[in-house]
C-alpha cells in the first residue's frame, strides 16, 4: 500500500472518528471576516495582508501541530514524501476536512505542490472587484503559515506560497512548498 | 451602522449572467482592470472586472445550500477565532474597545447570514420542514416584522445555522424602565469554549463577536438596535453568556403602532 492511500486511510478514519465538529459555514465566514478586517485595517495594502494572514498561520501552526500529533498519533515520517501525504490526507483531512493532491515533485524529492479542488474557507468568496486584488492577494495564505508553523515545530524549515487561486480566476487552486532544511536538534551544552 | 466598504466574505444570492459576462472577461488585462474601481458599487451580478476560472469554479455556480450540513473541525474554528481575538487585542485600548472590535467583525456577517436565512427557509418551506411556522396563513412568509418574530428568529434558526442547537433562553426586561431590552441566553456559547480569559480581564466576553452578528441580523431587518455580550455565570454554567438586545426608539415607537394595526 502507497504511502498515500495509508495517509487517506488515517485521514478518513480520524475524521469520521476523533474530530470535534462545528457547523462549516461558521469557520468559513470567521475566517472571511478576519481577511476583511486586514484588507481594512491595511487600508487594500493586499501585499501587507499577505503577510499578516501568513503570520496568523504560522502562530496557529505551532500550536495546530500538538493537535495533530495527539489525534493522528502518527511516528516519525521517512522522508519529505512521506510528509507530504501525511500533511495533504491527514493533516488537510482532520482540520478542514479535505485531502488536496500531492503533485509536481522536483526531481530532488524538496519541493511539491498542494493543488485544492475544494477549499471550504474561500466558499462564499468573491474578491474585491478593485484591479487589485485578484492580482496581489492571496485569501488563502493563512494555509502557508500553518504549514510552516507546523513543520517547524517537528524541525523542518519550510517555505510555502501560492502560485494560483480559482479566486483569480486561475482554473486551479496550488500552493508550492519547499523544504529548506532540516532542523538539527540542539541540545543544552550541559546535558550529556 | 454602514457597511464596511470591502467585504471578502460575501454571500450573493444573485445566479444570473455571471458566466455570459465572466467568459469575454476573462482576457482582460490589468491594465483595463484597473478603470473599475469606479463601479465598485454595482451589484455583484452586474458586469464585473473579475477574472473567473474557465471551468466555472465561481460562487455562482456552487448551490447555495451546497455547505448547508457540511461540517468542519471544531479545533479550525477556535484556532481561527482565537488569532482574530489576539489580533484584534494589538490594536485595541481596553476591554469595552476590543468587543467592539469584534463586534464590528460579526456585524457583516449577520447582515448575510440575514440573508440566507430568508433564502434557506424559503427554499426549505416547500419541503414541509419549516411550514408549521408559517400557520398564521395571512402573513407574509419569513420576513419579521415585529419584535417578537426577529428575536425567534434569531434564538432558533440563526443560532441553529451557527451552533447547530437553539439559544438557551430568550426573555423580555421585567423592568418598566427599559421595554426595549431583550435578552437571548446562551448557557455555553461555542465562540468561548477555548478562550481563556485573564483575571484582570474578568469583564471581557469574546462572544462580542457573536453580538455583532446579532446585531448585523437586526439591523438587516430595520430593526435598529445595539446588542452587547455579558457574563453571567451560573454554577451548572460557568461560561453562561447574555446578549443583551437594546432597541432604538424609532422601533419601539413603529412596535406600538404596528400592534395598534393587529399586525403580528
Amino acid at each position: 500500500m502507497s504511502s498515500s492511500t495509508k495517509a487517506s486511510r488515517i485521514g478518513e478514519e480520524l475524521w469520521k472518528t476523533r474530530v470535534d465538529k462545528v457547523n462549516a459555514e461558521l469557520v468559513t465566514l470567521t475566517y472571511g471576516t478576519i481577511v476583511a478586517q486586514l484588507c481594512q485595517d491595511y487600508d487594500g495594502n493586499y501585499q501587507e495582508v499577505n503577510k499578516q494572514l501568513e503570520k496568523m498561520g504560522y502562530n496557529i501552526g505551532m500550536r495546530l501541530i500538538e493537535d495533530f500529533l495527539a489525534k493522528s498519533n502518527v511516528g516519525r515520517c521517512a522522508n519529505f514524501r512521506e510528509t507530504a501525504d501525511m500533511i495533504a490526507k491527514v493533516g488537510f483531512r482532520i482540520f478542514l476536512n479535505i485531502a488536496p493532491t500531492v503533485t509536481n515533485w522536483t526531481s530532488d524529492n524538496n519541493q511539491f505542490s498542494l493543488v485544492f479542488d475544494e477549499n471550504p474557507l474561500a466558499d462564499f468568496v468573491e474578491l474585491p472587484d478593485d484591479g487589485r486584488a485578484q492580482d496581489e492577494l492571496w485569501f488563502s495564505n493563512i494555509l502557508c503559515g500553518v504549514l510552516r508553523g507546523a513543520l517547524e515545530m517537528v524541525q523542518m524549515q519550510i517555505e510555502a506560497h501560492f502560485v494560483s487561486d480559482v479566486l483569480r480566476g486561475d482554473d486551479t487552486t496550488e500552493m508550492r512548498v519547499s523544504l529548506v532544511r532540516y532542523i538539527e536538534d540542539e541540545m543544552p551544552p550541559e546535558e550529556e | 451602522m454602514a457597511q464596511p466598504p470591502r467585504h471578502a466574505a460575501m454571500l450573493s444570492l444573485s445566479n444570473s449572467n455571471s458566466n455570459s459576462n465572466s467568459n469575454s472577461n476573462s482576457n482582460l488585462s490589468t491594465a483595463s482592470d484597473s478603470r473599475q474601481p469606479a463601479h465598485l458599487a454595482t451589484a455583484s451580478h452586474s458586469s464585473t472586472g473579475l477574472r473567473v476560472p474557465s471551468n466555472r469554479k465561481t460562487i455562482y455556480d456552487r448551490h447555495l445550500n451546497r455547505s448547508r450540513n457540511a461540517e468542519l473541525s471544531r479545533a479550525s474554528f477556535a484556532f481561527l477565532f482565537a488569532e482574530m481575538v489576539t489580533y484584534a487585542q494589538r490594536r485595541v485600548t481596553g476591554i469595552q474597545d476590543l468587543e467592539r472590535r469584534l463586534n464590528e467583525q460579526g456585524y457583516p456577517l449577520g447582515l448575510r447570514l440575514l440573508d440566507l436565512l430568508f433564502y434557506r427557509t424559503i427554499s426549505g418551506s416547500t419541503s414541509s420542514a419549516l411550514s408549521s411556522s408559517s400557520s398564521t396563513s395571512a402573513s407574509p412568509p419569513n420576513r419579521p416584522l415585529r419584535i417578537l418574530p426577529l428575536l425567534h428568529l434569531i434564538h432558533g434558526p440563526l443560532w441553529r445555522l451557527l451552533f447547530n442547537r437553539p439559544a438557551d433562553a430568550l426573555e423580555h426586561s421585567v423592568s418598566p424602565d427599559t421595554p426595549n431590552e431583550y435578552m437571548i441566553t446562551d448557557n455555553d456559547p461555542l465562540v468561548n469554549t477555548y478562550i481563556s480569559v485573564p483575571k484582570e480581564m474578568s469583564m471581557l466576553n469574546c462572544a462580542a463577536f457573536v453580538a455583532g452578528i446579532i446585531e448585523g441580523v437586526c439591523d438587516g431587518c430595520g430593526f435598529e438596535a445595539k446588542v452587547t455580550a455579558h457574563n453571567q455565570p451560573t454554577e451548572m454554567w460557568p461560561g453562561r453568556t447574555i446578549f443583551l438586545l437594546r432597541f432604538g426608539e424609532s422601533v419601539m415607537e413603529r412596535e406600538k403602532v404596528l400592534e395598534r394595526a393587529g399586525v403580528k
